[in-house]
């Protein structure tokens, strides 16, 4: 064997160790990015959630105008956190389609006149198909759709402050 | 002290105060397919595909809310006549490979598979030469002490 042949199994033992420590101390991320982006809404069609807002399908995402389409819950609490900012978008303009994901419709509409009802239309969905649609994994998200019903964008999470303008911005791309 | 007890069995009972929706599960989501062979198909399905909720768990194995609406897809697909691989299929182009526990083979992951084929032909190499070469030189110094 030759001599430097020895310190491989150290080097060897330094490599492992150097991938294990950086897996410990920069965790992997957890976040599920949809496979949908670039690719047409799948169709659907779902019933009214609240009485004073109309239900939402896919026809309502391809009229040439680009939205938001937000997926939600009363029972989920970073959709608190981000209802003013959503708020803050359909002040500028953005019309913003719900969908209350395995929600009851009296939860809704507390949920809307607590926190505000930044929604063009809300739908219901008690079984998350819509979710399985967008590859969206988790409530609260938002996708951009432009007008002809293609997704171009997915915000996964709450919306907060520092997200608004980016938020704008993928809606004028999407234009 | 006995109050205390009770009190905290009580305690054991109450709902977390974690988010969780109040509706009833998706029809599908705990109830199985009256025939069993859709049920077995659905099933096996179900362990290979992963929770997008508790990650590290199957939707067969989670209780996820989520997870139960995926079981409900599952067999309300597989009760239609839908194929199990297609329904994955239907999957991964929503969520990408990391949805299914069944790893498949890809531009990205032939590597995995063409491995250990290629390892095994190069030790059945080595070994050929390490062992023809012991041969030949036993065969030399068995020579040599005749």
């Amino acid at each position: 064997m030759k001599h430097w042949a020895i310190w491989l199994p150290l080097a060897m033992f330094g490599v492992l160790f150097a991938v294990f420590a950086s897996g410990l101390l920069a965790p992997a991320d957890r976040t599920i990015a949809s496979q949908m982006i670039g690719k047409p809404l799948p169709a659907f069609d779902l019933p009214q959630a609240v009485p004073d807002r109309p239900a939402v399908s896919l026809a309502n995402f391809t009229d040439g105008k680009p939205r938001l389409l937000n997926v939600f819950a009363s029972w989920c609490v970073p959709c608190v956190a981000e209802a003013p900012y959503l708020a803050q978008l359909a002040n500028a303009g953005v019309e913003i389609n719900g969908v209350a994901i395995r929600d009851r419709q009296p939860d809704v509409a507390a949920f809307l006149l607590r926190n505000g009802n930044p929604y063009a239309r809300i739908g219901a969905d008690d079984v998350s198909k819509i979710q399985f649609d967008l590859g969206s994994s988790g409530v609260p998200e938002t996708f951009v759709i432009d007008g002809k019903g293609i997704i171009t964008y997915q915000h996964i999470g709450d919306i907060r402050p520092e997200h608004v303008s980016m938020i704008l911005q993928k809606l004028k791309e999407a234009q | 002290m006995i109050r205390g007890i009770i009190l905290l069995l009580l305690a054991l009972l109450a709902p977390p105060l974690a988010a969780q929706d109040t509706l009833p599960p998706a029809p599908y989501a705990y109830k199985q397919l009256d025939d069993p062979v859709k049920e077995k198909a659905a099933q096996d399905l179900m362990m290979t595909l992963r929770c997008l909720t508790c990650q590290s768990q199957s939707i067969a194995d989670s209780d996820a809310p989520m997870a139960g609406d995926m079981r409900n897809q599952v067999r309300a697909r597989i009760a239609a006549g839908e194929d199990p691989e297609a329904i994955r299929a239907w999957l991964i182009e929503r969520y990408g490979d990391w949805v299914s526990y069944r790893p498949q083979v890809t531009a990205m992951t032939w590597p995995l598979f063409a491995a250990p084929v290629v390892l095994l032909l190069l030790a059945a190499v080595i070994a050929r030469k390490r062992f023809g070469r012991e041969k030949a030189a036993g065969a030399k110094t068995a020579r040599g002490k005749s």
